[in-house]
């Protein structure tokens, strides 16, 4: 029992390293993106709008998250 | 006559995984070549085996139900794993490529481990440190292959061209790596990292979309545009960084 729960516990922790790790913003920008697209394209209906938003929203996150790292070097 | 047909997702997919797992491999090696070396083959050999044993178990759970799964539900899912991991990958690499943050240095990462594992003085006939740290430097970077295999390939529908182009990665970087033995540092695993950070980065743009009902114009050849999209953001960040910072481009 507890070697299952330590398996669970390590488990969920490769995932939290995985996904948020150092990098929390990138974790938070992709779901607030998936939130939108899904708005703009499944709810809205105008599945033309995320070739567009989509590529743009992912290079914003990109070029934040790197200008973050940047700004805490100096 | 076997009538094939070569999309460009393949060529895409095959290219992901063929680099994303070379990368983890050489990491792998580079640890296990490190533990060998230090602390008998034995031992080494033992946490290798027994790593890539859970990691065939995990693959032999996780795929099966994989395809199960709903394919808009799994490619939004996938999608978006492969944007956060692809645009850690890529943080990385632009960061490294900018001289801002040290470049992953496979020889110091042998000495690391050498002078590490040469502190703990008794050598049994079993050594439990060596087989743990062969088994973690193996599993942890599998494990990473794994995700990356079950999820491109499942998407993709293409499984068993995922898990072949794996083992072929796997098998090379192996034989590579044992032949040329301490020399993995002159393996370009920068240039690399963003090569597969930018692919990771395309097919979770893709398949976000695709579970999202977006409609890509040419389909599945939309894919080759995204890769040649972010490659173009890849560079001109790293081109803005070094003017701005052409100090930092020396550190090592």
């Amino acid at each position: 029992m507890a070697l299952l729960a330590r398996a669970l516990k390590g488990f969920g922790r490769f995932w939290w390293d995985f996904l948020v790790g150092d990098t929390p913003e990138i974790f938070l920008a992709c779901v607030i993106t998936i939130g939108l697209i899904a708005l703009v394209s499944d709810v809205a209906k105008w599945h033309r709008a995320g070739v567009v938003i989509l590529p743009l929203l992912v290079t914003f996150t990109l070029v934040g998250s790197v200008r973050r790292a940047v700004r805490a070097r100096r | 006559m076997i009538a094939t047909t070569v999309t460009s997702s393949a060529i895409v997919l095959v290219g992901a995984v063929f680099l994303a797992c070379a990368v983890e491999m050489v990491e792998a090696l580079t640890i296990v070549l490190a533990v060998g070396h230090t602390r008998g083959w034995r031992s080494a050999f033992e946490g290798t085996g027994v790593a890539l044993a859970a990691l065939a178990a995990l693959v032999a759970v996780l795929g099966p139900a994989l395809v199960h799964v709903p394919l808009s539900a799994l490619r939004l899912v996938v999608g978006g794993v492969l944007l956060i991991f692809g645009m850690q990958w890529l943080r990385k690499a632009i960061l490294r490529a900018s001289g801002l943050k040290a470049l992953h240095d496979e020889d110091e990462i042998y000495r690391e481990t050498v002078a590490e594992l040469e502190a703990v003085a008794t050598r049994p006939d079993r050594d439990r440190i060596a087989f743990v740290m062969a088994f973690k430097g193996v599993f942890l970077e599998g494990l990473e292959v794994v995700v990356a295999v079950l999820t491109l390939g499942t998407s993709a529908h293409r499984l068993g061209l995922a898990a072949a182009t794996a083992g072929v990665a796997i098998v090379l970087v192996g034989v590579v790596g044992v032949i040329v033995a301490k020399q993995l540092s002159s393996v370009p695993e920068n240039l690399m990292k963003m090569g597969v950070g930018v692919m990771l980065v395309s097919f979770g743009t893709f398949w976000t979309g695709e579970g999202l009902k977006v409609s890509w114009p040419g389909s599945d050849a939309f894919l080759l545009i995204f890769v040649v999209f972010y490659a173009i953001v890849c560079a001109a960040t790293i081109s803005v960084l070094r003017k701005a910072s052409p100090t930092n481009v020396a550190v090592a």
